[in-house]
C-alpha cells in the first residue's frame, strides 16, 4: 500500500477578478509534500493570478486556502494579505521577471525584507550563512556579487537560495526555465529534486509541455482561468496535456511551401557592437538574409539578439564591420534610412517601441508611411487618406478593434501584433517598389496565445512566399525550426554556426546557445517530436 | 592673499553651505525612495519664514527651527500624498508645491511681522556663533570649522550619520531598495509606499531645517525671496552628489565657497558689476550639470535610484 | 476598518469624467481657498466677488461703456498665453521648460535693445519697421535663450528643469544690471530703468492698454494648434511625447525636435517679452519679470496642454491675479493671496486628475474573503 505524501498546500475555490476579464475562476489546486507540481496553461490561462494570490502580492476575491498543518496531516485554513504573510507561513515565489535590486549584492537581496536584525547590519554573518546554504543545495553564488554582474542563471540561483533562507516550504517558480539554456535548465531540475527530496512542495509554472512531462511528478492544467485537469505526469502525454491545454487538437507542424531564395538583401561582414553598459555585445557578426528565405536567430535571451535587431534598423551605432543593405552600405545610418531602404522591423518591446500606447490605432498604423503622399502633402498631415489607410489595414489583417481611434493599449496581444505587422509589411512593401523587402522580427510570437501565434507565423511564411527576406529572432526553438529555412545561433555576441533547418537537430543547437563550438556531423534529422 | 583669505573663504563657505547640506541631504533621502519632489525652494522658503516668525514671537531659536521643520514636513506631506497615493506626475506636483509655498511664504511674509505687520527688517533670536574651546584656536581649522553656529555644528555630525543610516542599517537597506526597485521591496514585504510617505517627509523636514538656518543664521532675518533659488541648487546638488549624503558636503561646500567668493570680491570693491556676482552660482550650478554629463559620458555611471520619478503601483494587470 | 477602498484602472476614460472632474476639482479648490480667506479674517463670499468684479467689472461700468477691468484682465492674459502656449508646446514632448520667464525677459531685452540702439545705430531703418522687427528680435532672444538648455539636453543628457530654472536667473539678473546701471535713463531721476521707447516702437492699443499682443496671441494658438494637429511635425512632437522609443524606432530625430520645439517654446515666450515691453511699459524696467514664466506652466498643465485650452485658461488665471491685485486694494489682503489660490487650484487640480484615470471601489470585509460590496462609485 502507498500511502501518498501529505498535502502541503490547497488552494479551494480561488476567485480572482480584473477589470474586464476573470482570472482564476473557482479554481482548485492540491500540492503534496515532497513532489513536483507543474501549472500548465497558454498565456491567460490564470496561472500566474493563481500563484501571486498563494504568494500573496494578489488577494483572491472568492476561495480559501489550506496549509498543512500538525503532524495528523490536518490542514488549517490561512489568510495570506501581502508577501510578508505568504513568506512567514513558508510559501515563496521565483517570478519570471526576478525580483532583485540590480545595484545591491547578492547578500543584500537575500536579506532584504526581514525583521531581523533590526537596526545595524553584520554582512560577514549573513555572507557566511549564504555559503553554508549554498553548499548545503549545490547553489553556487557569491554572496559579495552585485546582482548585475551575475548571469541569468546565477541570479536565478539567489532567488531560490532567497527562499531557502527563509526557510521556504513551498517554492513557486515561475516560467523557470525560460531564460536557461538546455543544459542551466537540466541543472535546475536537479535542484529542483533536491529540494524535492528534502520534503518541499515545488509548483512551477510553464506553459512548455517538454518541460512538464521531464520535470513534474504531476500537473494541474488551467485554461480560461478554470482547472480542466489534475494528473500525475506519468499517466499522460503531450498530446493529451496540449489538447487540455487548448481545447482542441493541435497542429505542431507548420506546412511550409519550397520558395528558392534569390539574392541576398541584408548582409552583415564582421559587424561589432558595444551594450547599453558599455561592454562588447556584437563580436564579428558576419551573415546574409536572401529575399524569399527565413534566417532564424536561435538563442537565449541576453546573449545580443536585441542589439543585433538594433544595428540592423539603426538604432545602435556599430562599431566595426558593415551593415549592407542589397549592397548598399547602410552602416550607422539614421534609422529613417534604414525605413527608406524598407527595412522593417517588428521589435521585441510591443508597447514600449514597436507602439504609443496612449495614441489611436490609427496613429500607430501610420508611424512609417506618414511622411509621403497620400497620407501627407508637403508638411501637412491628410486626415482622409489617414483614415482610408487605417481602415484598410484594420480588415486586411483581421484587427479586431472598437474603432479606428481607440487606444491602441487597450488591444489585445494578438492584436497589438497584428497592428505592428500591418504597419511593417505595408512599409516594406511600398517603399521596396519591385526589390525585395527585408523584414527583421525580434520575438514576434512571444507572450501569444496559440490562434494569435499561428496567425503570425503564417504572415512570416505568405511574406516570405513573395519574396520578402527575413530575419527572425526568436527563443523558441520549436518555432525556429518549424518555420526558419536556415538557423543560426548567438552566443555572448558570436554567431556560432549557420545550419539548414531541416538538418538542425535541438541538441547541436542547444550546445551552441550554450557555448560549446564543437559541432558533431550527425546525420540524424529531428523528428518534431510530438504526438504520442 | 594667503592663508588668512583661505580660512576667511572657508568659514564663509561653511556657513553658507550648512542650509544646503540639509536640504540636499533631505532631498536625497526623498530621492531614494523614489519619489522626486521639486517642491524643495518651496519648502525651504516656507521653512525660512516659518523659522523667523516663530522664533520672533516665541524668542526661541529653536521653537523656530521646530515649527520649520513642522511646516516644510506638512507641505512634503501634500507631495507624497498626491504623488504616492493619488498617483499625480511628480514633476508637476513639484513644481505646484514650490508655487504654492513661494507664494504661501511671501503672504506669510507681509503678516505674521508685530502686529500683523510685515516681517521685513525685523530684529529675532538667532542661532550666534559659538567657539569651540580650545578647538577654535587651531589653526585654520579652528576659526573656519570651531567657530560656527549651534545649526552647523549639528550639520558636522549630522551628515555621518545620514550616511551610516543608509548604507550600514536595516532602514537604509530597505530605503535603498525601495527606490531602486520597488516591485522588489515590495514583494519580500517591505511597505513601498509607507516608506516613501516617511523619507518624503523626512526630506521635507530637513529642506526646512536648510531653511531655518538661513533666517535664524545666515542672513539672518526675512527678505522676500530669501532663499534665491537655493532649493533649486540643492536639487542640483543631489545629482552631482549622486545621491550619497557624503558627497553632498562637496557640493555645498563649493557652492558656499562661489558665496564667499561673491562676497569677498565685493567687500574687496571690484569692478566687476555686482550683477554678474549674483550670476556665479547659478552659472556654477550649470557648469556642473554639464560636467556630470560629460562624466557620465566617458563611461562612468552616476546612477540615480532606477525608480526615481516613476509611480508604483502594486497589481498592476501587465 | 469594516471597509477598503481600492483604485482600479479605468479601461477607458469617460469624456464626462474628463470634464466632471476639473470642474470639480475647481470647486473645490475655491472652497479651500475660502477657507483660508475666514482664516486671514476676510469675508470669502466678499472677496471672491470683489475679484470677479476687479477682474471684469460690473454691469454697471459696461453699460457705461467702461471696460477697464476687463481690458486688465486681458492685458494680463496676454503674456500668459505666449508663454503658456511656449510651454505647452514643449511639454507635450515632456521636455520640461521651467525657463519661460528668463526667455520671456531676454526676449524683452532683445525687442528693447532695438527700440533703444536701432535709431542712433542704423538710422535708415523706417519707422514703420519697428515694430515687426522688435517682433523679430524678440523672439529671437527667446529662442536663444532656450536653445541653451536645448543642446544640453539634446547633446549631452542635461536634465532641462535645472537648466532652465538657473537661465532664468541669470537673464534677470542680466537685465537688471542694464536698467540699473549702462541701459539707465539719464532723465530718468534714479528711478531704476532705461529711457522710453520711441513712440513708433509701442505696440497699438485698442482700449485701455489693452494691445496688439492679444491678436497675436491668438494668432500664436491658431498656428500651435494647426502645427499640432494637421501636420507631419505636429505627429512627431506628439509621438515624442508618447514614447519617445518609439519616436526613435520611427525614424523621428529626437535632437533635432528637442532643438526645434524650444526654439519654438523660447520664441513664444521671448515674443511675450517683447509684447510687454513695447505694449505695456514702453521701456525695459523693474516688473518685466513678475512670474508669468512659471504661472505658464500651471496654465499649460491645467490648459491640458491644448493651445486652445491655454487660451481660456490664460484668461481665468488672469482674473485671479487682476482680482488679487484688486482685493489687496479693497480689501487690504496682500496680492500673494492669488498665488497661493492658484498653487491650490493647481493642486486640487492635479489630485482630482487621478479620478478620471482610476475608479474608486468599496471592499466591504469580512472574515472570509472580500467581495466587493458595491461595484465602484465610479467617481
Amino acid at each position: 500500500m502507498n500511502t501518498s505524501p501529505p498535502t502541503s498546500v490547497k488552494m479551494r475555490g480561488i476567485v480572482k477578478r480584473f477589470p474586464g476579464v476573470v482570472a482564476n475562476d473557482q479554481v482548485d489546486l492540491e500540492v503534496r509534500a515532497g513532489e513536483i507540481h507543474a501549472l500548465l496553461g497558454e498565456n491567460g490561462a490564470g496561472k500566474s493570478t493563481l500563484m501571486n494570490v498563494l504568494c500573496g502580492l494578489y488577494r483572491q476575491d472568492a476561495g480559501e486556502i489550506f496549509l498543512a498543518g500538525d503532524k495528523d496531516g490536518h490542514l488549517r485554513q490561512v489568510d495570506i494579505n501581502s508577501p510578508r504573510d505568504a513568506i512567514e507561513l513558508g510559501i515563496g515565489m521565483v517570478h519570471q521577471h526576478f525580483m532583485l535590486v540590480p545595484t545591491q549584492t547578492v547578500a543584500e537581496n537575500i536579506i532584504l525584507g526581514l525583521t531581523q536584525p533590526r537596526f545595524a547590519l553584520n554582512m560577514r554573518q549573513v555572507e557566511k550563512e549564504i555559503r553554508e546554504l549554498s553548499g548545503q543545495y549545490r547553489l553556487q553564488v557569491d554572496p559579495t556579487a552585485c546582482i548585475w554582474q551575475l548571469s541569468v542563471g546565477e541570479q536565478q540561483r539567489v532567488e531560490i537560495l532567497k527562499l531557502l533562507y527563509r526557510g521556504a516550504d513551498v517554492l513557486i517558480l515561475d516560467e523557470p526555465t525560460a531564460v536557461l539554456t538546455p543544459q542551466e535548465a537540466e541543472e535546475l531540475g536537479q535542484t529542483l529534486r533536491r529540494m524535492a527530496g528534502e520534503g518541499k512542495a515545488i509548483i512551477f509554472i510553464s506553459h512548455k509541455l517538454d518541460e512538464v512531462t521531464t520535470f513534474a511528478d504531476r500537473v494541474t492544467v488551467l485554461r480560461d482561468g478554470k482547472n480542466v485537469a489534475t494528473l500525475p505526469t506519468a499517466d499522460t502525454s503531450k498530446a493529451e496535456l496540449a489538447r487540455l491545454m487548448v481545447g482542441r487538437e493541435v497542429l505542431f507542424r507548420v506546412d511550409k511551401d519550397e520558395v528558392e531564395p534569390d539574392q541576398a538583401v541584408l548582409t552583415l561582414r564582421d559587424v561589432e557592437a558595444l551594450s547599453d553598459k558599455g561592454l562588447p555585445c556584437l563580436r564579428r557578426v558576419s551573415l546574409e538574409v536572401r529575399s524569399g528565405e527565413i534566417l532564424g536567430i536561435a538563442g537565449v535571451a541576453g546573449n545580443g539578439q536585441r542589439e543585433l535587431a538594433e544595428v540592423i534598423t539603426g538604432l545602435r551605432p556599430a562599431t566595426g564591420g558593415q551593415v549592407l543593405v542589397r549592397d548598399r552600405n547602410l552602416t550607422n545610418k539614421a534609422p529613417r534610412r534604414f525605413i527608406s531602404a524598407a527595412v522593417s522591423h517588428i521589435p521585441g518591446d510591443r508597447l514600449g517601441m514597436g507602439l504609443a500606447g496612449n495614441l489611436p490605432v490609427s496613429d500607430n498604423l501610420m508611424m512609417k508611411g506618414y511622411r509621403r503622399p497620400p497620407l501627407s502633402s508637403g508638411p501637412f498631415l491628410v486626415r482622409n487618406a489617414i483614415a482610408e489607410f487605417a481602415s484598410r489595414l484594420i480588415q486586411a489583417f483581421q484587427i479586431t478593434t472598437p474603432s479606428p481611434n481607440t487606444a491602441v493599449r487597450t488591444l489585445s496581444g494578438g492584436n497589438l501584433q497584428k497592428t505592428i505587422l500591418a504597419r511593417e509589411i505595408t512599409a516594406g512593401e511600398e517603399l521596396s517598389q519591385d526589390q525585395a523587402p527585408l523584414l527583421v522580427a525580434v520575438h514576434p510570437t512571444r507572450g501569444l496565445d496559440v490562434g494569435a501565434t499561428e496567425s503570425v507565423q503564417r504572415t512570416l511564411l505568405e511574406q516570405r512566399a513573395q519574396g520578402t527576406a527575413i530575419l527572425l529572432i526568436s527563443e523558441d526553438l520549436d518555432e525556429l525550426l518549424s518555420i526558419s529555412d536556415r538557423i543560426a545561433v548567438i552566443y555572448e555576441g558570436e554567431l556560432m554556426a549557420v545550419v539548414d533547418a531541416a538538418d538542425a537537430d535541438v541538441e547541436h543547437l542547444g550546445l551552441m546557445m550554450a557555448g560549446e563550438k564543437h559541432m558533431t556531423n550527425n546525420d540524424v534529422t529531428i523528428e518534431p517530436g510530438f504526438g504520442d | 592673499m594667503t592663508v588668512a583669505l583661505f580660512v576667511s573663504i572657508l568659514t564663509i563657505a561653511i556657513r553658507a553651505g550648512t542650509s544646503l547640506v540639509y536640504a540636499t541631504i533631505g532631498e536625497i533621502y526623498t530621492e531614494r525612495s523614489g519619489i522626486l519632489n521639486l517642491g524643495v525652494e518651496g519648502m525651504m522658503i516656507m521653512g525660512a519664514v516659518t523659522a523667523f516668525a516663530a522664533a520672533f514671537h516665541t524668542g526661541s531659536a529653536w521653537a523656530g527651527v521646530a515649527a520649520a521643520m513642522v511646516v516644510a514636513g506638512l507641505l512634503a506631506l501634500i507631495h507624497a500624498f498626491l504623488t504616492t497615493t493619488l498617483r499625480a506626475d511628480q514633476t508637476v506636483s513639484g513644481l505646484a508645491l514650490t508655487i504654492f509655498g513661494t507664494g504661501l511664504a511671501s503672504f506669510l511674509g507681509q503678516r505674521l511681522g508685530p502686529g500683523g505687520m510685515p516681517l521685513v527688517g525685523q530684529v529675532g533670536p538667532r542661532f550666534e556663533r559659538v567657539p569651540i574651546p580650545g578647538l577654535s584656536e587651531l589653526p585654520v581649522v579652528g576659526p573656519s570649522i570651531f567657530n560656527q553656529d549651534a545649526l552647523t555644528y549639528l550639520m558636522f555630525i549630522f551628515v555621518p550619520l545620514a550616511s551610516y543610516y543608509l548604507y550600514k542599517t536595516r532602514p537604509g537597506l530597505h530605503l535603498r531598495a525601495t527606490g531602486e526597485s520597488p516591485q522588489t521591496a515590495d514583494a519580500v514585504g517591505v511597505s513601498v509606499l509607507g516608506l516613501r510617505y516617511l523619507y518624503t517627509m523626512v526630506g521635507g523636514m530637513l529642506v526646512g531645517l536648510g531653511g531655518a538656518h538661513l533666517s535664524l543664521a545666515y542672513t539672518p532675518g526675512w527678505t522676500e525671496n530669501l532663499t534665491g533659488g537655493r532649493g533649486w541648487i540643492a536639487i542640483a546638488l543631489v545629482i552631482f552628489a549622486t545621491w550619497d549624503p557624503g558627497r553632498a558636503i562637496v557640493g555645498a561646500l563649493l557652492f558656499g565657497g562661489v558665496n564667499a567668493v561673491q562676497f569677498r570680491l565685493q567687500a574687496a570693491g571690484t569692478t566687476i558689476p555686482p550683477a554678474f556676482l549674483n550670476m556665479l552660482p547659478y552659472i556654477f550650478t550649470i557648469v556642473v550639470l554639464v560636467l556630470i554629463s560629460l562624466w557620465e559620458g566617458f563611461g562612468k555611471r552616476v546612477g540615480a535610484p532606477a525608480a526615481l520619478g516613476l509611480p508604483y503601483m502594486r497589481e498592476e494587470r501587465g | 476598518m469594516p471597509f477598503s477602498l481600492k483604485l482600479e484602472k479605468r479601461l477607458e476614460p469617460s469624456k464626462t469624467i474628463s470634464y466632471l472632474v476639473p470642474v470639480a476639482s475647481f470647486v473645490l479648490a475655491l472652497l479651500f481657498g475660502a477657507v483660508l480667506l475666514a482664516l486671514a479674517g476676510a469675508n470669502p463670499l466678499q472677496t471672491y466677488r470683489a475679484m470677479l468684479e476687479g477682474a471684469f467689472g460690473t454691469p454697471e461700468q459696461w453699460q457705461q461703456g467702461e471696460f477697464y477691468s476687463l481690458t486688465e484682465t486681458l492685458v494680463k492674459a496676454t503674456p500668459l498665453m505666449l508663454t503658456g502656449l511656449g510651454v505647452s508646446i514643449a511639454f507635450r514632448m515632456l521636455f520640461w521648460n521651467i525657463g519661460a520667464e528668463g526667455q520671456l525677459v531676454m526676449g524683452g531685452f532683445a525687442a528693447g535693445a532695438v527700440a533703444l540702439w536701432a535709431p542712433t545705430l542704423f538710422p535708415f531703418i523706417p519707422p514703420w519697421a519697428y515694430l515687426p522687427l522688435m517682433v523679430v528680435a524678440g523672439m529671437l532672444g527667446g529662442a536663444l535663450w532656450g536653445l541653451i538648455p536645448a543642446m544640453l539636453k539634446a547633446y549631452l543628457r542635461v536634465n532641462e528643469i535645472i537648466t532652465t530654472l538657473m537661465l532664468n536667473y541669470i537673464a534677470i539678473l542680466w537685465v537688471q544690471h542694464l536698467y540699473y546701471g549702462p541701459w539707465k535713463d539719464p532723465q530718468g531721476y534714479g528711478f531704476p530703468g532705461t529711457a522710453q521707447f520711441p513712440e513708433y516702437a509701442w505696440l497699438p492699443r485698442f482700449t485701455g492698454r489693452l494691445h496688439w499682443g492679444l491678436i497675436l496671441a491668438l494668432v500664436a494658438a491658431a498656428l500651435i494648434w494647426l502645427v499640432l494637429d494637421r501636420t507631419r511635425w505636429g505627429y512627431e512632437i506628439r509621438l515624442i511625447g508618447e514614447n519617445q522609443a518609439a519616436a526613435r524606432y520611427a525614424g523621428i530625430s529626437i535632437a533635432r525636435n528637442i532643438i526645434l520645439v524650444m526654439l519654438l517654446s523660447g520664441g513664444l515666450a521671448g515674443l511675450a517679452g517683447m509684447t510687454e515691453v513695447a505694449g505695456i511699459s514702453h521701456r525695459l524696467q523693474q516688473g518685466l519679470a513678475v512670474g508669468y514664466g512659471f504661472t505658464a506652466i500651471i496654465v499649460a498643465w491645467l490648459a491640458k496642454l491644448n493651445p486652445w485650452g491655454v487660451i481660456l485658461v490664460s484668461i481665468l488665471l488672469a482674473a485671479l491675479l487682476v482680482g488679487g491685485d484688486q482685493i489687496q486694494i479693497v480689501m487690504g489682503l496682500p496680492a500673494s493671496m492669488a498665488l497661493v489660490l492658484q498653487g491650490a487650484i493647481l493642486f486640487f487640480m492635479l489630485g482630482g486628475d487621478i479620478f478620471t484615470r482610476y475608479r474608486v471601489r468599496f471592499f466591504r470585509r469580512s472574515a472570509a474573503s472580500p467581495q466587493p460590496a458595491q461595484t465602484g462609485a465610479g467617481k
